[in-house]
């Protein structure tokens, strides 16, 4: 069959409108669906209250309070890592193969299954380390996942500072490091700050890593060596027992709200950023 | 010298030091994971585990090979619905929208992508499963709603890198097109589509290793039985599934051989990764 060009173009229009409308509105189906069963659950003694009888009754408190710290945790050691990094491979040497191995290093880091990570936190920081679960181990574990994440942005923002910048700096007779950590990081911040509040996303969101690093105790975490449930883990439990749907959706709510929030200010921040150097 | 210039050695060394902790934490993952699950592979045969169709940990029969058609199957389905949506959706976005509209609808999905994975896969428990248990009949826990879920969770993912890769081909060849007399349709299907092909592909490709590293999505509606699907109708068990519902209360052998399932979807991944990677760098060099 021929189809005349324009007739051709009319119906294949027709058809990316059709699918890319499928895309887009089941998305926000889901979105909406958490919203619309969860918003109702919410309420201040839901944020404030520990969860009791296995999460029936009772709040999620303790589990956002175990999610903070998680996510504090892998960030306070991922951040430093990764920005680390970037600054080696953008300012302290050429690209060469040892670049181009670090580079693959990140990239197949990045491409791992969280499930993976959590196998390999459980061997390492639960048995091998004697940390056991705890709020320690998931959030080391959690750390090395967002660690290409950072890495990527962060090497972004360091490179689109001029290099007019730079070289203002030698010329006023400072050393190399002293021309980044005065001048290219402080105009590098909004781009690194992204990538580090899309970890801070990411984090919250996992589940398989944390579930077999920090384990699903349902108590409030005392130190961070205790054995804590993160609001992610909480919900699929929650789910996936079959324990109560109001307060999973409720829990659901919760985090897609944080991380949707937590995803606009990235959004805003970008955007910003993007202006500010054009 | 003065103090900052002497310093200056030290610094470079130390942030070497931390440019290498990417690649040794692969390297530790790796070591850990394989050392782990390796011996108890070779203890029973390697073609036991890969071809072995039994999985019954307590008599210690290990057979993953329902798990490994597990996870290609729920792959594949993934593909061939979340592809099509995702890149009718990146043309659409791309080539044939107002900018406008792009504008609010690319952020819009991108806000969507940080869904956590469990949500998806309540969305699907909740909503798809019974619905494919009233109209297709069977339990409703399968194949088809784990490739479902799995299509929609890639969809943020192949649109965003096929959305990038079309921007890249540069306009020269679209106005070229277009001067010859083709129509848009006819521009994007035998000019742009081939000069983006390689940055598709290497979307395509990441979408699948996100497809098969899922585990609690699939987990929440897939069923989870341990044996081939006769139909897409059917329960499923995919390698992660596998790894995170026994995990918790595996020991020893029975452990290990969760190791090895670990294993297997390494590689299987790593095999994806140095695929999408090649075919990114491929189409970064043609642009050259």
């Amino acid at each position: 069959m021929l189809l005349k060009p324009r007739v051709e173009q009319k119906i294949i229009q027709v058809v990316l409108y059709l699918f890319t409308s499928i895309a887009v509105l089941v998305l926000i189906f889901i979105l909406v669906v958490i919203l619309k069963n969860g918003l109702p659950q919410l309420s201040w003694k839901f944020l404030t209250k520990n969860p009791a009888d296995m999460g029936r009754e009772g709040g999620i408190f303790s589990t956002i309070v175990a999610t903070i710290f998680l996510t504090f945790i892998a960030i306070l050691i991922a951040t430093p890592l990764g920005v680390g990094t970037a600054i080696y491979l953008t300012e302290y040497t050429v690209e060469g193969r040892l670049t181009k191995i670090i580079r693959f290093g990140a990239e197949c880091l990045a491409g791992i299954p969280s499930i993976i990570f959590g196998l390999f936190g459980f061997i390492l920081f639960v048995n091998k380390l004697k940390l056991g679960w705890s709020i320690l181990s998931g959030g080391l574990t959690l750390a090395f996942m967002v660690l290409p994440t950072i890495i990527r942005t962060s090497e972004e923002a360091i490179k689109s500072v001029p290099q007019a910048y730079r070289l203002v700096s030698f010329s006023l007779g400072s050393t190399r490091w002293q021309a980044i950590t005065r001048v290219v990081l402080p105009s590098a911040v909004p781009g690194i700050v992204t990538g580090v509040i899309l970890s801070i996303g990411r984090s919250i969101g996992e589940t398989a890593a944390v579930i077999f690093t920090a384990g699903s105790a349902l108590r409030m975490p005392t130190s961070i060596f205790s054995s804590s449930r993160s609001m992610s883990v909480h919900f699929y439990i929650l789910a996936k027992e079959g324990i109560s749907m109001s307060k999973a959706y409720g829990t659901a709510a919760v985090l897609v709200i944080a991380i949707l929030i937590i995803n606009l200010i990235t959004y805003y921040l970008m955007e910003k950023y993007i202006k500010m150097k054009s | 010298m003065t103090k900052p210039e002497r310093n200056e050695p030290l610094v470079k060394l130390s942030l070497l030091m931390i440019a290498l902790s990417a690649i040794s934490v692969l390297v530790v993952i790796t070591v850990f994971i394989f050392e782990q699950g390796i011996p108890i592979m070779f203890k029973y045969g390697l073609k036991n585990f890969l071809l072995g169709q039994d999985w019954y940990p307590s008599e210690k029969s290990f057979g993953l090979f329902p798990m490994i058609i597990g996870s290609l199957m729920v792959t594949f389905g993934a593909l061939i619905i979340g592809v099509p949506l995702g890149l009718a959706s990146a043309i659409l976005l791309t080539e044939f929208s107002h900018r406008q509209f792009s504008r609010i609808l690319k952020p819009v999905i991108e806000l969507l992508a940080g869904i956590p994975s469990v949500v998806y896969g309540f969305i699907g428990l909740m909503f798809l499963v019974p619905f494919i248990r009233e109209k297709f009949g069977g339990p409703g826990l399968s194949v088809l709603a784990a490739s479902i879920i799995l299509g929609i969770m890639i969809l943020p993912t192949v649109i965003s890198i096929a959305i990038d890769s079309i921007r890249a081909v540069p306009n020269s060849y679209r106005e070229g097109s277009i001067a010859l007399g083709a129509t848009k349709w006819q521009t994007v299907r035998m000019v742009i589509l081939p000069a983006a092909r390689s940055g598709i592909v290497a979307g395509v490709i990441l979408g699948m290793g996100r497809a098969i590293g899922e585990t609690m999505a699939v987990i929440m509606v897939a069923g989870n039985a341990a044996e081939i699907p006769s139909s897409i109708l059917q329960p499923v068990r995919t390698l992660t599934s596998n790894i995170a519902l026994e995990m918790g209360y595996a020991a020893g052998e029975h452990r290990e051989a969760l190791f090895a399932t670990g294993v297997i979807l390494f590689v299987i991944i790593m095999i994806l990764n140095t695929i999408a990677n090649l075919a990114s760098t491929r189409q970064k060099r043609s642009k050259r």
